[in-house]
């Protein structure tokens, strides 16, 4: 248990350290601190593996049954497709809003959302358990990212409309660039974020004795799905690109992020349970 | 939506019939008929209608449902009287179901109806037939790049090229028209049937389906006819009739705890089922995970709970009452709260209860039970004599009294085997059994949805991730190329900047 507490400080305050060294304007010294920033965020990655596992091997079971495994798992892949993401595609000028929400993610989760770890109640056992919550966070991981690059394209729009860009900005990709990504992101995990959906709909079924019945949590899934088919129709058939798509990016993430927060903390329904 | 030139310039959008007409209504009725169908046919008309449906869903997850917790609903009456009989007109407490919810989704499907269908026939042309014709001028598209020297028979060269990747080809004297990635709209149109196919699977389930749920205590029979259930609902094109004829004994309930947490960690349940009544008796396990299935039918573990079993005498010795009587869980420690009413005495006796599985008591809260299974049980109770008010018509919860026309007469806690003498009797308490609560669902929609999921992941799938493109050749001066991508997946430019250098002499 300590390890895995002491683990996430860790985690955490070396993130922290990459996030005040990729502000750093000086450019000279920017590529290293850069580097420094990715060394770390691996380092990171590594004990949050080593975390998770244990938080798995301490609850004989896969660390997704309740809010506090939920987000240290959820920063877990954050940070791996972040690291994916930094080989493949340059995405190393995403670090600072990346580390930031890991940060608030794992900081919520040690501080407020912290249980002890324990077998699971029986509504949560099933093979379902995995397929479904997977298919959720990775979702929902790369709906953040989205939504960090959307906000991104909406903070170097208002930016570059009043003069250049600054120094600290110069290595972040084009406005056209970020609006692509933003969408090639949505459009990649839209599929998988309809396969949670409908793997929770198959467990529903077999747990509940309906495949879908306006839960809370269903209900604002399905506000997210239709935000995010929203958001892919304005882009595919009517053509929105640049701020508007980017605030229609921003708020179908949100819904995400309410269904998360809200029907979880406050909510009534039958994803509540004991001790969030 | 903007005129059609917006489009012309956009090609690689998504369109529908209705984006394509004027805006501007046409006088008569017909017309106006017309446009109101294209209107409703238009990708913006079917973009506002997306983003109102998720809008409309929000309410439903904020205020309590009848669908889901019809006691939450009465409490949000007894709360706030005045604005729940006004919520309740405009259908607040039952979103999923009320015309507005309905109208924005049955709009939306034949929006999206309008839409597909003529494009899924366009698109079965176009499968049969071969890509469009090659534009006249190549140096207005995109990816224009020309080839100043070309080999000889350039063109015989670009379409077996062409070919060789797959590309379907329209070949005339001096042009090549190819296009590639028919997968793309297959899919797209697949998806959008699919959820059609999902809404028609959800009706089918509303509409011929039935749904009830049973209270039993460990020992009872359930013989599958409507009166075995507390609470039973059909659809439409279904009757009593046609519910499957089992029976089912509750052989054995166990629920085991985490002594850490106290949460449970698992329920089992035994049954002994006879299907149809009368045959040879299996017995099988039910949890929550795993229902029993008959058929179409499922039979689920959704709840679990104690009745405490009392023993009620009058003054003679006559016994009133023997029975387990089922008392709803108040919290995680199985804090039991209910009702023992006694009709058949007069004046009529009531005893609103609790049941502690495990008593424990502190100066500051009372009495509450500390673990969820049964080590240290107590019944806890309030009697009342009167009128129970049972045949006043109003429908009345068995875990309630209301002793608005009884008098107290007593307060006690019993341990088990201990009795209580009320003045006009004398109640015993025995013992507890488990109870269950069993939930019975037939819906012969459900394998079409899941169909219709699949099937609907496959197309989006295929639609997202499948290039579409079209390359044109042609023979002037030199040899043109040029290319169009139909979505915005790159590789376009490679594939033109390849052919070229094939070509180059």
């Amino acid at each position: 248990m300590a390890f895995i507490a002491y683990s996430m400080e860790m985690a955490f305050s070396v993130k922290n350290v990459e996030g005040q060294k990729k502000t750093d304007f000086d450019f000279a010294r920017t590529e290293n601190s850069g580097r420094l920033g990715s060394l770390m965020t691996l380092l990171a990655f590594l004990l949050l593996t080593g975390g998770v596992a244990f938080r798995a091997l301490s609850a004989h079971r896969v660390p997704w049954g309740n809010m506090y495994e939920f987000s240290i798992t959820g920063a877990w892949a954050l940070s791996g497709g972040f690291l994916f993401g930094i080989i493949k595609y340059r995405l190393r000028w995403l670090g600072v809003p990346v580390t930031f929400v890991s940060l608030l993610t794992l900081g919520t989760a040690v501080t407020v959302l912290y249980r002890p770890s324990a077998p699971l109640v029986p509504a949560l056992k099933s093979t379902w358990l995995a397929i479904h919550v997977s298919a959720a966070i990775i979702s929902g991981g790369v709906f953040l990212l989205a939504n960090a690059v959307a906000g991104t394209y909406l903070i170097l729009d208002t930016i570059e409309s009043k003069g250049p860009r600054p120094a600290w900005a110069a290595k972040i990709p084009s406005l056209e660039a970020l609006d692509q990504l933003s969408y090639r992101l949505v459009a990649f995990v839209f599929p998988l974020w309809t396969f949670a959906v409908i793997a929770g709909a198959i467990w529903a079924e077999s747990a509940w004795g309906r495949y879908w019945g306006w839960d809370p949590k269903e209900t604002w899934a399905f506000i997210t799905w239709v935000a995010y088919a929203a958001y892919l129709h304005a882009r595919v058939t009517i053509g929105w690109r640049g701020r508007r798509a980017a605030w229609l990016c921003l708020f179908a993430g949100s819904t995400f992020l309410f269904n998360y927060v809200y029907v979880n903390i406050w909510g009534t329904g039958r994803h509540t349970y004991s001790g969030l | 939506m903007g005129p059609r030139g917006e489009f012309a310039s956009r090609p690689h959008l998504w369109v529908c019939a209705g984006d394509l007409m004027s805006a501007t209504p046409e006088l008569e009725t017909k017309g106006l008929l017309r446009w109101m169908w294209r209107q409703l046919t238009s990708m913006r008309i079917a973009l506002i209608l997306l983003l109102t449906l998720g809008l409309a869903a929000i309410p439903g997850s904020i205020f309590p449902q009848r669908s889901q917790n019809p006691m939450k609903v009465q409490e949000f009456f007894t709360n706030n009287p005045q604005l729940a009989i006004w919520m309740d007109r405009v259908k607040l407490f039952d979103v999923y179901s009320s015309p507005w919810f309905s109208a924005v989704y049955l709009l939306l499907f034949i929006s999206l109806i309008g839409c597909v269908l003529p494009r899924t026939f366009q698109h079965l042309k176009a499968l049969r037939s071969k890509p469009p014709l090659t534009p006249k001028y190549l140096d207005r598209m995109e990816f224009y790049t020309p080839v100043a020297e070309p080999k000889a028979k350039s063109l015989d060269i670009a379409e077996a090229w062409l070919k060789k990747r797959k590309f379907r080809i329209r070949r005339d004297v001096d042009s090549i028209s190819a296009e590639k990635g028919y997968l793309r709209e297959t899919g797209n149109l697949l998806f959008h049937l699919s959820l059609i196919l999902i809404l028609v699977a959800v009706g089918v389930g509303a509409l011929y389906g039935s749904k009830g749920e049973a209270i039993l205590n460990v020992g009872e029979r359930f013989i599958n006819t409507p009166t075995s259930y507390d609470n039973l609902s059909f659809g439409k094109f279904q009757s009593e009739g046609s519910l499957d004829p089992f029976s089912l004994v509750i052989a054995d309930f166990q629920a085991k705890y985490d002594p850490a947490t106290n949460a449970p960690t698992d329920y089992s349940l035994q049954v002994k089922l006879a299907n149809p009544v009368g045959s040879k008796e299996v017995t099988k396990t039910i949890k929550v995970n795993s229902p029993l299935t008959l058929g179409s039918t499922k039979i689920y573990l959704q709840a679990n709970g104690y009745s405490p079993v009392v023993t009620v005498r009058d003054r003679t010795g006559k016994l009133i009452f023997h029975g387990a009587v089922p008392f709803l869980p108040q919290d995680g420690n199985l804090t039991s709260s209910g009702a023992i009413k006694i009709p058949d005495m007069t004046p009529q006796v009531g005893f609103v209860s609790t049941f502690l599985p495990t008593a424990d008591r502190t100066a500051s809260r009372g009495a509450f039970s500390s673990y969820p299974e049964v080590l240290d049980p107590r019944l806890l109770f309030s009697a009342w004599k009167g009128n129970l008010g049972l045949d006043s018509g109003v429908p009345q919860s068995v875990y309630r009294i209301n002793t608005s026309k009884m008098v107290r007469i007593g307060l006690k806690a019993l341990e088990l085997g201990q009795s209580y003498d009320f003045g006009t009797g004398t109640i015993t308490f025995d013992g507890w059994k488990s109870w269950v609560n069993l939930q019975i669902v037939d819906d012969p929609g459900k394998m079409y949805a899941l169909l219709g999921a699949l099937l609907a992941i496959l197309g989006l799938i295929s639609s997202l991730f499948t290039r579409q493109r079209r390359i044109w050749v042609k023979q002037a001066d030199g040899i043109e190329l040029a290319g169009l991508a139909k979505n915005a997946l790159p590789g376009v430019k490679q594939e033109i900047e390849e052919l070229a250098k094939e070509l180059k002499g």
